[in-house]
């Protein structure tokens, strides 16, 4: 569907590098990268804003390198929205269904169906800067699908909103790609949100991509140190709650049970913890900690990260600790330890 | 911080006396000689050169705009060699003296200039002083112009395109309505101006008469008080223009 080849481009602080990559029809891919990768400047080639100095791009298998971005039919939803200031909510979701010589009757009733889809029509004649971040969002996303294009692209479409619309906006990105099937690219430095939108995930540092594999592969494992240090910085388990009361759940991932502080009571969950929030210890933790996990395992791994250690524990968990603590425990491969957490260090989210 | 507020606002009081205490002395000495006032407010003469300096000034500063406003957009959304330079070029009449930018039109304009090549003498024409004109007063165009498409973001004509839209289209649609104040601010001042001039026009037309030359063969030939009263009646319509165009340019309710 999308095919990149080679694509190289300098452009003003970002350098692209040999991307290449293959977005197939319907996919909901995921580009995840630290904030600098160049992630923008890469979605900006694909929907033809820049050319690129070298490599091809290919849509639905024909050359559109240097196809001007109006033949593209390419969505593009920025970071900020860059909704139209001076023209209402109706009029930006309008404006790009009037440039094709549509009857009336077609884009009037197009629209109100969009409208009534985002949950929007009751804005449609105020102005953009008098909007929420989530309302911008919902226009943002109306006015790009009017067009029906056939691949959108997101930039960081949840960073600029809060953490509450941040989460329902997350269920309505995964509703609309389940009801459109529009090809997409997302674009985020958030490992969650990779981790629950993506069917596969592209790992982007310093401008080029070093691994593309589906989220659980991408996170188990990374091909790289520095992909490592990157994705690495969450415990990421898949689980499911067996149990739940006074605002506290009962999961079970697998080769554990574990409690978190969460609204979410019932169904399958993507569980993330802190390597750091993890405390290792050689000797059971006093029972009046207020920590409510504790876990017996076995230490796989110790990798050195400077002033840190990793330890890869065979539970599945990954710990960061210092390189004191390390020494004075002891921690090497094989040793048996404990690993302690709050309910409240465990991240819930439910799985779409 | 009160008295530092304070200090300045005495400061810049002094500077509104400046500019108002003149004007008002014009006005208000030429309203007790009120006789006179009448007198030339009754002459068609004067009324005729006023719609003419207004005319002329709206032809040149549409033809700014009609030159100015691509421009203005090239350099404001695409970097170049020689950028700095065409910018300094836009900006030299603001810095010469204006009689001086009056001979150098002479140069193009008379017979024994470019003109007479061509076996033409602009001199003393329409031309000429709407030429005199753009000269001086489009700089003030384009560098408003330049400000104003610097301040829409490349990225709302980049979803423009997105959705489908030419960049001509998404120039039409998304930059010239964002960057209408501004243009609209940097016509009105480039009108102003054109209206105002008087040392380049004069070094190429001394007729047809616009207002400033008019003021001054008035003071030439009839003394002080008859150029007085044609002064207060131009200040009170440039007054009443000014006004109604702040009016006009106000910002819309969001």
């Amino acid at each position: 569907m999308l095919e990149l080849r080679n694509v190289s481009k300098d452009f003003k602080d970002f350098k692209l590098r040999n991307i290449s990559l293959d977005v197939e029809r319907g996919e909901y891919f995921v580009i995840l990268g630290p904030t600098g990768a160049g992630k923008t400047l890469l979605l900006e080639l694909i929907a033809g804003f820049h050319i690129p100095d070298e490599g091809k791009i290919l849509i639905d298998g024909a050359d559109a390198t240097k196809l001007p971005p109006e033949r593209r039919n390419i969505g593009f939803v920025y970071q900020d929205y860059a909704l139209f200031p001076h023209l209402s909510v109706e009029e930006n979701v309008k404006f790009g269904l009037r440039l094709k010589n549509l009857p009336k009757s077609e884009i009037e009733a197009r629209v109100k169906e969009l409208m009534e889809l985002f949950g929007i029509s009751h804005l449609a004649k105020r102005r953009p800067r008098t909007l929420s971040g989530g309302e911008q969002q919902k226009v943002a996303l109306a006015r790009a699908l009017a067009v029906r294009p056939r691949i959108l692209l997101l930039d960081e479409p949840l960073s600029a909103l809060d953490v509450p619309t941040q989460n329902a906006l997350r269920v309505e990105l995964k509703r609309l790609h389940g009801r459109f099937g529009t090809t997409t690219l997302h674009v985020t430095h958030d490992r969650a949100e990779a981790l629950t939108l993506a069917d596969r995930i592209a790992v982007m540092m310093r401008g080029s991509i070093s691994q593309i594999g589906k989220p659980h592969e991408v996170f188990r494992k990374p091909t790289n140190e520095e992909v490592a240090a990157f994705v690495g910085v969450e415990n990421v388990l898949s689980g499911r709650i067996i149990g739940s009361g006074g605002g506290v759940a009962r999961i079970d991932v697998g080769s554990f049970e574990l409690l978190a502080v969460t609204p979410v009571k019932s169904g399958k969950v993507s569980v993330f913890i802190r390597p750091e929030d993890i405390v290792l210890s050689t000797a059971p933790p006093t029972p009046k900690s207020s920590a409510r996990n504790c876990i017996t395992s076995r230490i796989v791994s110790v990798t050195d990260l400077g002033a840190l250690r990793r330890v890869e524990l065979d539970c599945g968990l990954i710990a960061l600790v210092t390189e004191q603590a390390a020494e004075e425990l002891g921690l090497r491969a094989e040793k048996e330890v404990f690993a302690t957490f709050k309910a409240t260090a465990v991240h819930v989210l439910p799985k779409l | 911080m009160r008295r530092l507020l304070l200090v300045f606002s005495a400061l810049g009081a002094l500077i509104l006396a400046f500019i108002l205490l003149p004007l008002l002395n014009t006005l208000v000495s030429a309203l007790l000689d009120w006789q006179l006032l009448v007198e030339t407010a009754k002459k068609s003469a004067f009324w005729q050169i006023f719609g003419l300096t207004a005319y002329a000034a709206l032809i040149a500063t549409m033809i700014a705009a009609a030159l100015g406003t691509p421009l203005a957009y090239v350099l404001a959304r695409k970097d170049f060699f020689g950028k700095e330079f065409v910018r300094g070029v836009i900006d030299v009449p603001v810095v010469i003296p204006h009689m001086a930018a009056g001979i150098a039109l002479l140069s193009m304009l008379s017979r024994q200039g470019v003109a007479g090549v061509f076996g033409l003498q602009l001199t003393e024409t329409l031309f000429a002083v709407v030429a005199a004109m753009l000269f001086v007063s489009v700089p003030f165009y384009v560098d408003v112009a330049f400000e104003g498409f610097r301040s829409v973001d490349a990225r709302f004509e980049n979803v423009a395109r997105s959705l489908g839209a030419s960049s001509f289209e998404a120039f039409v649609k998304v930059t010239l309505p964002l960057a209408a104040r501004h243009l609209l601010a940097g016509a009105v001042l480039c009108w102003a101006r054109a209206v105002s001039e008087f040392a380049a026009i004069i070094a190429v037309a001394y007729y047809p008469m616009v207002i400033s030359t008019y003021i001054w063969e008035v003071f030439l030939s009839e003394g002080y008080r008859a150029a007085r009263s044609a002064v207060a009646l131009v200040l009170v319509i440039a007054l009443l223009i000014f006004a109604a165009l702040r009016a006009l340019m106000k910002p819309m309710p969001e």
